[in-house]
């Protein structure tokens, strides 16, 4: 059983952002990754608040700019089946169909799922590594079969958010609401690097809480799509997760956003990749020069190396997917 | 009308099978009547380790229950309700043994607090029976011979019968998608696939009739 904690259901944000403030406490979205570290004794918590009963961040909604919001506390299963998501984003309602199992995308949301903690089986153990103020990275010197090729250390542990990723092709923004106000921030903005803050994965300081995600238009022809290579087949976290968003114009790739789930400390963008695709039109053979781009920069730990392998397939069947 | 009953100490089972009650203060859970109760609107629990009153909506009835924040919806069932149809494998949400339905839907109850239960219509494996008959989706599973050593067939029932209610013909894949949170470590996969199949057939004759 859990150690002990105090709960407060905030019937307000406002009273959710001053009751989140104190020390110690911790948002409960869906619970499913909260839950587990507590469980497994990754961090502790004097204080839990309950953001599930806050309407105002709840559901999915169309602006007459053709930009859409999707509220926090929307559970994946939501996310997946939505018609305008389906239609207009298909590389996001993908993504969520692929996260955990239904009984998970049915209780889990799409602010918890950006918020989650790291995927490590050094750091969900009970050993104290850079991320719990230990000061090593047992999955740098042992087994890194599930870590980082990019963007690794101090901390080679992989950022697992599938939705992280997608939300990346798609340039979405986050809103976020604190004590000092509001504000919107670019996902990549959202998320921070290890070299640079290793106790915490997004930007989110003590009292502010992740409200929304906007996705901006769709201008014109767009092209999305997200794989998903995970050890079996019916659920897991990603080895490596692939989300390509395209802008197209008369068939050549006006704009193209490609990002990676599963291979570094935080979402993953292959902007080399991107350069290959814009301006050209997709056929096999950029596919596999795209692909190759996409790792650009890897450095496999001593288990890993077949994920660069398992990137370039993945990136090139995705773009694939989209020859006409 | 939702039933309306009391639940007596009495009813609170002594041991766990995994010891939770070591760490559980004993007489945490009372008879608490409806009318005592006040209305079950903003939840705060400030000191820690304290109880707070929850109603519990679970097969039908109104349930009023004295829970620590930190006890899962699968323990209360369990524990404090007594209905230990639904089971705790791993109990971190991977093995989909203590599946109930939340609001219709499948939802781990190991991952669930009790008190986030609050205010939502629980459905547990016993409330899949009709009096004293089988629902189809147990009926089925019975007469495809859909499990061996049973422990993970509640779970696997309500993951059928979540299904079921959102897409009563639902395809092959779509059943091996709707059960796919929910291991059988006997293997019994075919048989559970046949079963939610005919599960569906016996819903649509019971339909029909």
């Amino acid at each position: 059983m859990m150690n002990n904690f105090s709960y407060v259901k905030a019937g307000s944000l406002a009273e959710a952002i001053k009751a989140s403030s104190a020390k110690d406490a911790r948002l409960h979205a869906g619970g499913t990754d909260l839950l587990g570290c507590l469980r497994d004794e990754i961090f502790q918590t004097e204080k839990i608040v309950s953001i599930s009963n806050i309407r105002e961040l709840k559901g999915i909604s169309s602006r007459t700019d053709g930009s859409m919001r999707i509220g926090a506390m929307t559970t994946l299963a939501e996310i997946a089946v939505d018609s305008g998501i389906v239609a207009k984003y298909p590389v996001l309602a993908m993504a969520a169909n692929s996260v955990g199992t239904p009984q998970i995308r049915h209780q889990g949301t799409i602010g918890g799922n950006l918020c989650q903690k790291l995927r490590c089986w050094y750091y969900r153990s009970d050993l104290r590594c850079f991320k719990k103020g230990g000061s090593t990275c047992y999955g740098y010197n042992g087994e890194s079969q599930y870590h980082a090729i990019f963007g690794g250390g101090p901390c080679f542990a992989v950022h697992p958010s599938d939705m992280a990723v997608a939300l990346l092709a798609l340039q979405a923004q986050v809103s976020i609401a604190g004590p000092s106000g509001n504000k919107t921030v670019k996902i990549e903005s959202f998320f921070v690097k290890p070299d640079s803050v290793i106790d915490r994965e997004t930007i989110l300081l003590s009292g502010e809480i992740l409200t929304g995600v906007q996705l901006p238009a769709v201008k014109g022809e767009m092209k999305s799509a997200y794989r998903k290579v995970r050890t079996r087949g019916s659920w897991d976290f990603a080895q490596a997760g692939v989300a390509i968003a395209l802008q197209l114009d008369n068939g050549i790739v006006r704009t193209a956003r490609i990002a990676l789930a599963g291979v570094a400390p935080y979402p993953w963008r292959a902007a080399s990749a991107e350069k290959v695709l814009e301006g050209r039109k997709i056929d096999a053979a950029v596919a596999v020069a795209a692909a190759e781009a996409a790792v650009d920069g890897a450095t496999p730990l001593k288990d890993n190396a077949y994920k660069v392998e398992m990137v370039k397939g993945a990136v090139e069947e995705t773009i694939c997917q989209f020859i006409s | 009308m939702a039933e309306e009953r009391d639940d007596s100490p009495g009813s609170t089972p002594g041991l766990t099978r995994r010891g939770f009650l070591s760490s559980v203060s004993a007489g945490a859970v009372v008879a608490v009547s409806l009318k005592d109760a006040p209305p079950a609107a903003a939840q705060e629990i400030e000191a820690t380790g304290s109880t707070v009153t929850v109603s519990l909506h679970v097969n039908g009835a109104t349930r009023k229950v004295l829970v620590e924040p930190r006890w899962t919806l699968a323990y209360v069932l369990r524990e404090v309700l007594g209905l230990t149809g639904t089971k705790i494998g791993c109990e971190r949400g991977e093995c989909g043994a203590c599946t109930v339905l939340i609001d219709g839907r499948p939802r781990y109850s190991c991952m669930t607090l009790a008190v986030e239960a609050e205010g939502h219509e629980i459905t547990t494996v016993e409330g899949l029976l009709e009096g004293e008959r089988l629902g189809p989706v147990q009926q089925a599973f019975l007469e495809e011979d859909a499990f061996q050593c049973g422990f993970c067939t509640p779970g696997q029932i309500m993951a059928v019968e979540g299904l079921l209610r959102v897409n009563p013909s639902p395809t092959m894949d779509q059943i091996r998608t709707a059960v796919s949170g929910n291991l059988c470590r006997c293997g019994a996969y075919t048989n559970i696939f046949s079963a939610a199949a005919k599960a569906a057939e016996l819903r649509k004759q019971k339909g029909g009739a």
